[in-house]
């Protein structure tokens, strides 16, 4: 038997043969019930057509008013990045860079990562050091947390709901597209396949 | 009880741990890793220090709850009254003005889940150490579920930031970042490191030694 035709879990280590899956079927480990490999259709594509609608909406949303709040005379606008300037302002600099990772830049390079891998390889071609790329961006992922900071405005606007009018801006509307955008995109990219084609190439 | 079945290690195999690649275990070179002909990550066939490192993480982030949940986390002045919150005291606020549904978003994202977090961890590293064969599935999927839940614990500190961003209104009303809000964005970012250094196949390894 060839190494190829194995996988080992990587949850618990066991020695698995590698069923043929049916068209979106998926193979668990039986022993610890692990997800080991779903079938993924034309993943590639999809993953990049993906990545182009969120890097379009990810310029949409830091670029335009997030919300703005009206309250006894006073406006005050903000988007993506002033509540990153105004905690730099209070000097809580960890801070505003966790938020400024977690939220602009991890994200950011998440998408630009992927169409790096991706576009070329579509194409049947590969960039060099495509390999650290893709294996950064897998290791980005659990802190890009878009969705977390979506839930955070939530809470942040029923908080503020009754103190004063909340206004929201397109950024937002941009930005909850993005998260279900980036979700698909996570939920039909195939890592095996990329790596697979990957080696290939080389 | 499950059997044993054939792992990769007792094969001699390694199997990557990002690209999952199924290798010949590497013969130890002194001072020289051994990488994945594949991704080109370090191959090991159990993350290095798994248990110490994660030990090591666990403590750092129960020492950080402590302040991230007794300081204020944020500070509101509204027409000259100062009110400083700590978490609890948010969530309490929000109980009693009747917004259950936020309340309990953010107990269980800043209280119940970062201290499950560790409770688990702790458990899972204990388990291992004792070396014991009970409930092997049922602790993997804890494990999986640390790993899953973790993120959302940051809802807070995004919530403080949104706050400092928006509530800027002149005399009218200021929100300030309180004390507490680098500690506990340390938990979290902590916890999530202690369950990414923690090896769910130690779990499993007990296996091995039965025959």
């Amino acid at each position: 038997m060839s190494l190829s035709e194995l996988i080992a879990c990587h949850e618990c280590d066991l020695l698995t043969r590698l069923p043929e899956l049916p068209p979106g079927g998926c193979a668990h480990c039986p022993r610890c019930g692990c997800l080991l490999q779903r079938d993924r259709p034309n993943s590639i594509e999809k993953t990049l057509a993906l990545s182009f609608a969120g890097l379009v909406l990810f310029i949409a949303a830091v670029s335009f008013p997030f919300l703005a709040m009206k309250a006894g005379g006073f406006e005050q606008h903000s988007n993506l990045l002033t509540g990153v300037w105004l905690l730099l302002e209070q000097k809580m600099v960890l801070l505003a860079m966790v938020v400024l990772l977690t939220c602009v830049l991890f994200p950011l390079a998440g998408i630009l990562g992927l169409l790096y891998v991706l576009l070329p390889l579509h194409f049947g071609r590969r960039l060099p050091r495509a390999e650290v790329v893709f294996r950064l961006v897998s290791h980005l992922q659990p802190w890009s947390m878009m969705e977390v900071f979506m839930l955070g405005i939530l809470v942040s606007l029923v908080k503020l709901g009754h103190l004063a009018e909340v206004i929201p801006g397109i950024s937002l509307w941009a930005f909850a597209v993005l998260i279900f955008v980036l979700a698909a995109q996570a939920a039909v990219l195939d890592p095996h396949q990329v790596w697979e084609r990957l080696e290939a190439l080389r | 009880m499950k059997a044993a079945g054939m792992t990769a290690r007792r094969q001699n195999l390694v199997s990557c741990h990002n690209c999952h690649l199924l290798c010949d275990a590497p013969v130890p070179v002194e001072k020289q890793v051994a990488c994945c002909p594949r991704c080109g990550s370090t191959l090991h066939s159990r993350k290095p220090n798994s248990l110490m490192r994660t030990w090591a993480l666990v403590f750092a982030a129960v020492i950080l709850y402590l302040p991230a949940n007794l300081l204020p986390i944020t500070i509101t002045s509204a027409i000259g009254v100062t009110q400083t919150d700590t978490i609890i005291s948010g969530v309490i606020y929000f109980l009693h003005s009747g917004m259950v549904p936020i309340a309990l978003v953010i107990f269980i994202a800043s209280v119940f889940v970062p201290l499950m977090k560790l409770l688990i961890l702790i458990y899972l590293l204990i388990s291992v150490q004792r070396r014991s064969r009970r409930r092997l599935v049922d602790r993997t999927r804890l494990y999986r579920l640390t790993e899953l839940v973790g993120r959302w614990s940051m809802v807070d500190v995004y919530v403080v930031t949104i706050l400092v961003a928006l509530v800027k209104l002149g005399a009218v009303a200021r929100v300030d970042a309180g004390p507490a809000t680098p500690y506990f964005a340390g938990v979290v970012i902590i916890t999530m490191f202690a369950a990414e250094s923690f090896d769910p196949r130690l779990i499993w390894d007990v296996m091995e030694d039965d025959e």
